[in-house]
This record gives C-alpha cells, structure tokens and sequence, in this order.
C-alpha cells in the first residue's frame, strides 16, 4: 500500500509547505483506501449488474458484443419467457409458503424452549438447552442418507411435510442462540409481577413475553426466511416431482434445460434473487443486526 | 410464585416438540449414519450387515483422501482470505464516510442463494463469452483459461465465488467488533502518541482476537462441509478434479446408490468436522497464550 502512494507523496514533499503537508498526504492516503474500498465494492456488485445486463440482451448481443456493454434493445420478453415457460410461478409460490411456514415454526418452538430453559427452573434446563447449542455443530450433509430412509418409510419422501419439519429442526439451534442473549438481556419483573397477580403462565407467554420479544424475533425471522428461501440441499435430495419443488431446485433445473438461451437463464436467475434484494432494501438494517448476532454468538 | 415457573407440565409441553425435532432430525441420524456405515445397502432393498469394511475401504480410498484434501484447501483458503476482510473491516470501521452503505453492498452475494451464484459464476467463467475471458482479453491475455473445464484450475476457479460470497459476511463480523471497541482507549492511545498502524495492531486486533478465532472456526468448518455451489457448478469434475467430500457422499448415495458407503462418507465428514473443531480451538488457543 505505501510503496504505491510513496512516489506522489515524495513529489508533493517540494512544493507544499509543512503544515498542509501533513493533511495532503492523509488526503492522498484517504483517497488510496477509499480506492481499494471502492474496488471492491465493484467486484461484489459488478457481475449481478452483468447478470441483469445478459438477462435483458439477444444471443447476438451476448456473444458478439462486449460484456460490458449495456442492452441496445432491452429484451422484457425475456422474463415473460422465464416466467411462463416454466414452473417458475409455482416454484415461486411454494418457497414463499414452505419458507413461512418454517419460520412460523422455528420462532414458537424456539421462544418456548428458551422461555422454558430461561424463566421456568427445573432440573434438566442446562442439559435440554446443550442439545440445542452442539446441534448447532452438526454437518447436515451427515445426517442426509438417514434422514432420507426415514422420509422414505414414512412415506414422507416428494412431501413437503419433509421440507417444512428439516428446515425447523436444523433453524432451531441457531434461533434460540439468539434469542437466549435477548431473554437473558430483558428483566423479569414484568413477568415475575404478572404472576403474583395470578396470570396463568401461558398468558404470561403470549401476552407479555412474546410480543416484549418482537424485536429480536423479526431480525431471527429475517435470517431463517434468508436461510430457507435459498435452501437447497434438502429439496434437492427430498424432492423429485416438480409439484413441490422451491424455486433455487426448479431454477437450477430449469436453467440446465436452456442450455444456450442466455437471456432467458439470466431472466430466471434475476426473477429468483429480486425478493431477497427488495427485502435486503427495506430491512438492511434488520438483515445486518441479525447476521452479525447469529454469527457471533455461534 | 416458584410454583406456577417449576410446573412440570407445562415445561415438558413447552420443551418436548421442539426437543423432539432436533433429536428425531438430528441426533439419531448421526447415530444412524455411522450405523449404516456397517451395512451394504443400496437404500431400497435389505441391508446386509458387513462389519467395518465400508470404513476399512474409506481409509484405502484415494478419492475419499483426494476429496478430503480439497476440503481441507478451501479450509486453508477461506481462512488465509479473513485477514484479507480484516484488513478491509479495519478501514472501514475508522470513522470513514460511507462505510455503512459499501458495508451493505458487500454484503449483498451473501444474501443471495448457492444456485443462483453458482450459475451466475457458470455464465462468467464461460470459456467464450462469460466475463472472467472478456476481461482477461481486454488485457491482452491471448490464451484464455477454460475455467470450470480444466482439471488443473477447476477447484481454484470454483474458491473465487465462495470468497465472493462470504466476503460481506466476515467484514460484518469484523465492522461490528470493530466499532465495540470503546473509543476512549483509542483516544487515550492517539494521546500518547500511537499512530494509526500501532492502534489497529496493538490495540484493534487484540481486543477482537476474540471473535477472529470463532471466524476462524465457522470458515474452517463452513469449509470442511462446503456443498452446494461445486455440486452446481461442476459436480466434483472433472474427472474428480473438484471433488469434495459432501459432494463425494452425495454421489456414492444418491448417484450410484451406495447408501452403506455414502453414509460412510458422511460419517467420516462429521469425524473431521468434530476434530477439526477440535484441533482449530486448541491452535487458537495457543496462539493467544503467547499473546
């Protein structure tokens, strides 16, 4: 880094005098890291501008032209192509219900369990509360030929049933890890008042400790709905008939069908990763909260 | 008031459903999976029991140690690449303007799924017209790489993207321990005369060494059951060029049908990761001990 700004700054050293010297040079450096920042911001956004760049061009375009040149005549009805030749409207549909479903799912379970581990004493909390966190240690992809064989003699397999109970065991871990730095964090005399009053402990669940704990239930809810929209694996192994299939399996199985139709693999990619981006626009602030607390404290 | 929190009933009620999803989908088919180990089976018909001649074959087998290799690279690459974020992270958490919105736009492939990168990354290592070629000829590169297609290159083609990936996510980390260090010891240090470079390595980077050590941890172990994109974007190829060991388990048991064999594999995968964790908290460990 330094021996690339040293030339200018020695050239600097003749003319400028010694006191704006100093702020030159910090100018100069600023300038230089803003630079490698600014770079790799454009490594990270470039090729998704590309993406949506081929997605709207001609074969011709594609191949005969330059990468980066931006789409002569937009082509629109390479989405309408992507959208109707396909299933991508039920793949579509199927990752918004199974992917809310889960959600759903994981957050209960997950606000009972740490409820149950954190204001409740009993003997086993510590243990129960264990299982939950050295889950969290487990490869998933170890547990796939079992888990399989299982579906499979429950007749589970091609169900979404499979999907929506995976997807809730395997967010569970990381979910109440989350959540148990909030339960821990809040006071109890509000729940601790409530039942001197008599509240019954299941309205003290929902009627005050629930809705106390909605902040850090969204940002929970945010990460798993990322975590599950764009699951693969489990589909992929469990899933065969299109019928119940998310849309990361469908694309990526429609996509290999096209083969050579650039715009029209773009399109599907571009219709795939917009609802996260429209999400990732309204609630960055959410996403990057719960991102960092889910990484943190694993 | 101890009695209505220590109601049996209503613990076990509140506890057992969930308690129950993670034994059921988790807990017993590790057991499991080390059980089928022991078994020839082709998934559909009767198991035969077999004693340990699937393990006996996993340590002989030069494709398991080949996929254990590559895993064990990209392990060595994503964590080599953190101190490339760190350094990026230490930027940017110095009070810079719009390090809030760049942070953000790091982050973006992070969010987006395995597939969708993964044939994103496909089209821009096209050997004809992806953007990796263009771009190497617009500097004048004449014999362009074939990218995903070369057995020599493949493997390290496929790290670009996953480093893409996860980029954002590890500055996050880095940006958000960054900024909990309390500004009065940066300014008590700046009093005494520290420059910029002393505070962030004698001052920044102990104070996160922390966190750095549980990155270290999930890019070690991320890495050991890394999946998704290489089965996309090549499959293992070609010819085993790429191949890993989720990716290796996966075709053993849902490729060739080799359930006894795959799971295996997969228990042999939850070995590493086991040891590796392991092994990763004790290197560590010591590292901060002469600290």
């Amino acid at each position: 880094m330094s021996k690339v700004s040293s030339p200018q700054a020695a050239s600097l050293d003749l003319s400028v005098p010694d006191k704006s010297k100093k702020s030159l040079l910090n100018k100069i450096g600023f300038g230089f890291l803003y630079l490698i920042l600014g770079v790799f911001a454009i490594i990270q956004i470039y090729p998704l501008v590309w993406l949506v760049f081929f997605s709207l061009k001609t074969n011709q375009e594609v191949f005969g032209m330059s990468p980066f040149s931006l789409p002569q005549d937009p082509q629109w009805a390479n989405y309408t192509k992507a959208w109707t030749s396909g299933n991508i409207g039920l793949y579509f549909f199927n990752s918004v219900w199974i992917t809310i479903l889960s959600v759903a799912l994981t957050l209960i379970l997950a606000s009972f369990v740490t409820f149950a581990v954190t204001r409740m004493s009993w003997k086993f909390s510590g243990l129960v509360l264990g299982l939950f966190l050295v889950a969290y240690m487990i490869p998933l992809h170890s547990t796939l030929i079992p888990l399989f064989n299982m579906y499979n003699s429950m007749n589970l397999i091609d169900s979404p049933v499979s999907i929506v109970l995976s997807y809730t065991a395997f967010n569970l871990p990381l979910t109440i890890m989350i959540l148990l730095g909030f339960y821990q964090a809040f006071p109890r005399e509000i729940e601790e008042a409530a039942v001197m009053d008599g509240c019954s402990i299941h309205r003290i669940f929902f009627q005050i400790t629930l809705p106390m704990t909605v902040p850090v239930l969204s940002t929970t809810g945010i990460i798993n709905m990322i975590y599950n929209w764009n699951e693969f694996v489990f589909v992929n192994t469990f899933i065969s008939s299109d019928k119940w299939k998310t849309l990361t399996v469908g694309i990526n199985n429609f996509v290999g069908q096209y083969l050579t139709d650039w715009g029209a693999i773009g399109a599907t990619l571009v219709i795939s990763i917009v609802p996260i981006l429209l999400a990732f626009l309204f609630l960055s602030d959410k996403i990057v909260e719960g991102m960092a607390a889910g990484s943190v404290k694993g | 008031m101890k009695k209505v929190m220590s109601n049996k009933f209503v613990i076990a009620l509140y506890t057992l459903p969930a308690l129950f999803l993670i034994l059921a989908l988790i807990y017993i088919p590790i057991v499991l999976s080390g059980y089928y180990g022991l078994m020839d089976w082709d998934g559909i018909g009767q198991m035969t029991f077999i004693g340990l001649d699937n393990y006996v074959t996993l340590i002989q087998d030069k494709v398991f140690w080949t996929s254990t290799w590559h895993s064990l690279l990209l392990a060595i690459f994503s964590t080599a690449s953190l101190l490339l974020y760190l350094a990026i992270s230490l930027v940017l958490a110095s009070k810079i303007k719009g390090s809030d919105l760049l942070r953000k736009i790091y982050l973006i492939p992070m969010l987006l799924s395995s597939v969708a990168i993964a044939q994103l990354w496909m089209k821009i290592f096209d050997p004809t017209n992806g953007m990796a070629n263009k771009l190497l000829e617009m500097f004048g590169v004449e014999n362009t790489p074939v990218w995903l297609a070369d057995p020599a290159i493949a493997l390290f083609a496929i790290f670009i993207p996953v480093i893409w990936q996860y980029a954002g996510f590890y500055i996050l980390i880095y940006y958000a321990a960054l900024k909990n260090v309390p500004d009065e010891v940066i300014e008590a240090a700046k009093i005494d005369g520290a420059s910029a470079l002393q505070i962030a390595f004698k001052i920044k980077l102990p104070l996160i060494s922390g966190i750095f050590k549980v990155t270290v941890m999930l890019a070690v172990v991320g890495s050991l059951k890394y999946f998704d994109l290489i089965y996309v974007m090549t499959g293992g190829g070609p010819n085993g060029a790429s191949e890993v060991i989720a990716s290796y388990m996966y075709k053993e048991a849902f490729k060739l049908n080799n359930f006894g064999y795959g799971s295996a594999i997969g228990f042999g995968l939850l070995v590493l990761c086991l040891v590796m964790t392991w092994l990763t908290s004790k290197l560590t460990k010591s590292k901060d001990d002469v600290q």
